[in-house]
């Protein structure tokens, strides 16, 4: 549950970065930080389409794998755990190349971008230990959906 | 053995969260508001650059920033069926007015570019190649060089542009045409007044529509 909250606010936030890099917003909501600057360099694009784009399919992937992976049928398997552990290890490797970006090359911090970084850091923190603690424990829980 | 948990409060609380954080991303891609235009502006020293009938029931003042990338994305998309359908066929006049932002560095330097095409007539075809070109030269070092291509391929003479672009003619009108913007409430671009109405953002071919006519209707009822 705690890792479908955090990749749909995730999405939510990657979605905004998303619309506004694509010209649907106007100005971005950054308080005192540089998210045009980040938002506007070179890198922001990634392979010909936004970076932004990539936290939208991203979260949303976590966000479907989470979600069902608390329905009867798969909450007792591994799988979906480690699906999320994957997606959002990625995430986090990603994230900290962006990271490095923000910091040695553009020279700016965009605090949307850190917070996403933040977000997926958590999710694949929780991920992790959900893991573990399956594999350890071998609880069960059943849902009524 | 198995704890039975129930996930319809869970589903209630994402519910909220994607609805609340909609609503937000919604909110942030700008709004309208009704505004009285100040004296001060309406007779401004600088009217802007427009096109359209001087007789149009209709004035449509936009504010905008070349280096905008939601400014470079109403031009490219919307503002050529602005054109073709309100423009062209006389109902609304479109004036364009600068507002540099201050987080963009290059913004003043396109503006003056502009400005010095304008000197020539040719304010809205400098106008396009900034918006259509607004991803090379953004990341360019030495912007001006580009501009200075821009200003061959319409067509206008080039010492006559590189004299104004050296002396910064119009640099003082376009601090003042943007400190006006300021003045009556425009903190981002593109900003439209329709009418009475100020809506900021991207908006729609649609949205744009809508509104002229509401401007429209308040016209004839005056």
């Amino acid at each position: 549950m705690v890792v479908a909250t955090l990749a749909l606010v995730g999405l939510l936030l990657a979605v905004y970065l998303w619309l506004w890099k694509i010209g649907f917003l106007g100005a971005i909501a950054c308080g005192s930080g540089s998210c045009e600057t980040v938002q506007l360099s070179e890198h922001a694009v990634f392979l010909g389409i936004p970076v932004a784009f990539y936290g939208v399919v991203g979260y949303l992937a976590i966000l479907v794998v989470s979600l069902l992976g608390l329905q009867p049928r798969w909450l007792e398997r591994r799988e979906p755990t480690f699906v999320v552990v994957l997606l959002s290890g990625i995430g986090v490797a990603f994230s900290a190349y962006l990271t490095y970006l923000e910091a040695f090359v553009i020279e700016a911090w965009c605090r949307w971008c850190l917070v996403s970084a933040g977000i997926i850091l958590l999710i694949f923190a929780t991920a992790l230990v959900e893991s573990f603690t399956a594999r350890s424990t071998g609880s069960v829980l059943s849902v009524d959906s | 053995m198995a704890q039975s948990v129930n996930l319809k409060p869970f589903y209630a609380v994402l519910g909220v969260i994607a609805v609340a954080g909609g609503a937000w991303i919604i909110s942030a891609g700008g709004g309208s508001s009704t505004i009285t235009l100040p004296e001060m502006v309406t007779a401004s020293a600088f009217p802007g650059y427009a096109i359209g009938s001087d007789s149009a029931p209709v004035e449509v003042i936009e504010y905008a920033d070349f280096q905008c990338p939601a400014c470079a994305m109403f031009a490219i998309l919307t503002a050529p069926d602005v054109k073709s359908r309100l423009v062209n066929s006389g109902r609304i006049r479109w004036v364009f007015r600068d507002y540099p932002l201050p987080i963009h560095d290059r913004a003043p330097i396109a503006h003056l570019a502009a400005a010095c095409a304008g000197e020539q007539g040719q304010f809205w075809a400098m106008h396009d190649q900034l918006f259509y070109n607004q991803g090379a030269w953004v990341q360019d070092r030495r912007p001006r060089r580009l501009f200075a291509d821009y200003a061959q391929a319409i067509g206008i003479d080039a010492q006559g542009f590189d004299q104004c672009m050296d002396e910064q003619r119009h640099l003082d009108r376009i601090a003042a045409t943007r400190n006006e913007g300021q003045q009556i409430g425009i903190g981002s671009t593109p900003s439209f007044i329709i009418g009475d109405q100020l809506v900021a953002g991207s908006i729609s071919i649609d949205q744009f529509i809508q509104l002229v006519e509401r401007a429209e209707q308040a016209a004839t009822r005056q």
